[in-house]
C-alpha cells in the first residue's frame, strides 16, 4: 500500500528573499538578486558577481533562543528557513526537552560544500596559532556535515530518519525525493527536507578553476544569468536554503494543515558518465529516462504537464537539457510545456537549488503565474527550434491554469532528479 | 571579590547554556551542575572557556574533574584570581 504525500509548510533564505512573502513578490516582479560582490575582486576572481542572502544574522532571535549565534553558516540558514517552514505548516518550532520523541518525523537536509565557513574562520585559525585549546565544545556539532539535520532533529525531537544527503546540484530535489519515498512506503509520516549551501571565496573558487563562471559581467550583473540564451556563458555561483515540509495526507487533513501542493511522482537516476556523460555533464539517456520513470511513477500522460520548472543554469547544458525534455514528454513548439528558469533570477544556489526551485514552481501554480525567464531574448537557436516563444515567459505571465508541474535537477556526477507535482484535491 | 559577586557572575555565564531558564529560579544553596542546573555535559567546556575569559585565568584539565557543584567552581576561580593578583 502507498500513502499519497503532499507539501504543508515551505521557508526559503535565497538571494531574492529572506521569507515566502518577500520572495513571492520577488517572483512575480521578476527581480535579479544577482550583485558584485567587491571580495571576489580583492582575492582575483575573474567572475566577481553572485547570488548572496541579504540577512542580519546579529542579534537574530530565533538564533539566540536555540543558542546558535556562533554556530556555522549552514546550520543558521537551516534554523532560520526551518522556523519558516514549520510557521507555514502551523506546527509548533521549540525546544521541549521534556516532550516525548516522535518518531513519525525525520530530517534530510543536504549540501555540497558544509560548514567551509567554520573550518576557515574558526577552527583553521585556532589549530594553526596552536589555540586547540581555545576551540569550543560545539565545535564538532558545527562542524559536522549532518549539522543542519541534527540541530534541527534536536529542537524538534524528531526521532524518524535523521540524515544527511549530498547530490551536488541536484541535492535539493533529491531530499524532497528521498522525504517522499519514504512517506510514501509507510516509513514515515512526515519528513522535513532541504538543502543548503553558503557563499564561501574558497568553495566558489572551484566553479573558477573549471572555468564555467561567466567573466564578462561585472559590470552588469543582473544581466548575467542567463539560462536557454544563445549568449549563455557560464552559472552565476549563489548561496540559498529552503525547506520543504512533506506529510502523509491523512495526518495532513486530520491535523487540519496547510497543502501547498500533491507530489504524485519522483524519480532519481544517473547516466552513468557514459554516451556524452561526465562527472560535469549529463548523459541525454539518463536525463530522458528519469523524466520518464517519474511520469511513469506519477501514473500521468506527458500530456498532462503544464509546466516544467527546468534545471536551466546558463551554461551549453541548457539546449541539451531542453533536448531532453522534449524527447521525454514527446512534446515540440507550441505543444511544450510553459517553462523558465529560477536561476536568472537567484544564480545557482546550489544545493539549496533544487528545493528554492521547487517552492518557486508550487507558488507559480498556487497563484496561476509564471516568474520571467530574465535575459534570454536572445533564445539559442537550438532552444528556438524545439520550444516556441509563447511558451517562455520573457515577462510574467498570468491567468494561467497550471494544473500539473514537473521539476528537475541536474548534478556533478551525472546526477538527474525529477519530481512530480499537482495542485492538491481530495 | 568576593564569593557572592563571583557567584553572580557565574550563574550569568552558566544561563547562557542552561535548557531551562525556569530552572535557574529557587536553586539550591550549592547547586550540582548538571543535575540541578540542567547543563548538557558536552557544555562544561563552554562555561570553563567563558570563565577563563572573563577573569582571565587559566583553568588546567585535571581540574575540571573536580568541579561538580558551584562551589567547586568559585573556589577554583577565587584561589586563581587571588594568585594572579598576588
Amino acid at each position: 500500500m502507498t500513502n499519497r504525500v503532499v507539501v504543508t509548510g515551505m521557508g526559503v533564505l535565497s538571494p531574492i528573499g529572506n521569507n515566502i512573502k518577500e520572495f513571492t513578490e520577488n517572483l512575480k516582479s521578476g527581480i535579479s538578486g544577482i550583485k558584485y560582490i567587491p571580495e571576489l575582486k580583492d582575492f582575483g576572481f575573474r567572475c566577481q558577481i553572485g547570488g548572496l542572502i541579504n540577512y542580519s544574522f546579529e542579534y537574530d532571535e530565533i538564533l539566540r533562543n536555540f543558542f546558535l549565534e556562533s554556530a556555522s553558516k549552514f546550520v543558521k540558514y537551516t534554523i532560520i528557513t526551518a522556523h519558516e517552514a514549520f510557521k507555514t505548516a502551523n506546527l509548533q518550532f521549540e525546544y521541549d526537552p521534556d516532550s516525548e520523541p516522535d518518531f513519525d518525523t525525520g530530517v534530510i537536509i543536504g549540501s555540497s560544500i558544509g560548514a567551509i565557513d567554520y573550518y576557515i574562520n574558526t577552527i583553521y585559525q585556532k589549530v594553526i596559532n596552536k589555540e586547540i585549546r581555545k576551540l569550543r565544545s560545539t565545535t564538532t556539532e558545527y562542524s559536522m556535515i549532518s549539522a543542519p539535520s541534527a540541530i534541527l532533529a534536536g529542537i524538534i525531537g524528531a526521532a524518524n530518519y535523521v540524515g544527511f544527503n549530498s547530490s551536488a546540484c541536484a541535492t535539493g530535489l533529491e531530499s524532497i525525493i528521498l522525504g517522499y519515498n519514504r512517506i510514501k512506503n509507510g516509513e514515515a509520516k512526515r519528513m522535513i527536507t532541504g538543502g543548503v549551501d553558503i557563499y564561501s571565496p574558497y568553495a566558489w573558487a572551484g566553479f573558477e578553476a573549471l572555468r564555467i563562471l561567466p567573466i564578462d559581467y561585472n559590470d552588469k550583473p543582473t544581466k548575467a544569468s542567463r539560462p536557454m540564451s544563445k549568449s549563455a556563458s557560464g552559472f552565476v555561483p549563489a548561496e540559498g536554503c529552503g525547506i520543504i515540509i512533506l506529510e502523509n495526507l491523512e495526518v495532513a487533513i486530520k491535523r487540519n494543515a496547510p497543502i501547498f501542493a500533491e507530489i504524485i511522482g519522483a524519480a532519481i537516476n544517473s547516466g552513468g558518465q557514459r554516451n556524452g556523460g561526465s562527472i560535469t555533464a549529463s548523459n541525454p539517456q539518463g536525463l530522458i529516462s528519469c523524466i520518464q520513470n517519474a511520469l511513469h511513477s506519477a501514473n500521468i500522460n506527458a500530456q498532462e504537464i503544464d509546466y516544467i520548472s527546468g534545471h536551466l543554469t546558463s551554461t551549453s547544458n541548457d539546449t541539451k537539457e531542453i533536448y531532453c525534455w522534449a524527447k521525454a514528454l514527446n512534446r515540440y513548439n507550441e505543444d511544450f510545456p510553459y517553462i523558465n528558469a529560477l536561476k536568472s533570477l537567484t544564480g545557482h544556489c546550489q544545493s539549496a537549488a533544487g528545493t528554492i526551485e521547487t517552492i518557486a514552481a508550487i507558488i507559480q501554480m498556487n497563484e496561476n503565474f509564471l516568474h520571467p525567464s530574465l535575459n534570454c531574448e536572445d533564445l539559442h537557436p537550438e532552444i528556438e527550434h524545439i520550444v516556441s516563444h509563447t511558451k517562455i515567459p520573457f515577462f510574467t505571465k498570468s491567468n494561467l491554469y497550471l494544473q500539473t508541474i514537473i521539476k528537475a535537477n541536474l548534478g556533478f556526477g551525472d546526477i538527474n532528479a525529477v519530481l512530480i507535482l499537482k495542485k492538491f484535491n481530495l | 571579590m568576593n564569593n557572592n559577586e563571583i557567584k553572580e557572575i557565574v550563574l550569568n555565564i552558566i544561563k547562557k547554556y542552561t535548557l531551562k531558564k525556569e530552572e535557574l529560579e529557587n536553586l539550591p544553596e550549592n547547586p550540582h551542575i548538571i543535575n540541578d542546573l540542567k547543563i548538557n555535559s558536552a557544555r562544561i567546556v563552554e562555561i570553563i572557556i567563558d570563565i577563563e575569559e572573563k577573569f582571565n585565568i587559566e583553568i588546567e584539565n585535571e581540574l575540571l574533574k573536580k568541579i561538580n557543584y558551584l562551589n567547586d567552581i568559585i573556589d577554583i576561580i577565587k584561589s586563581k584570581v587571588e594568585k594572579k593578583n598576588n
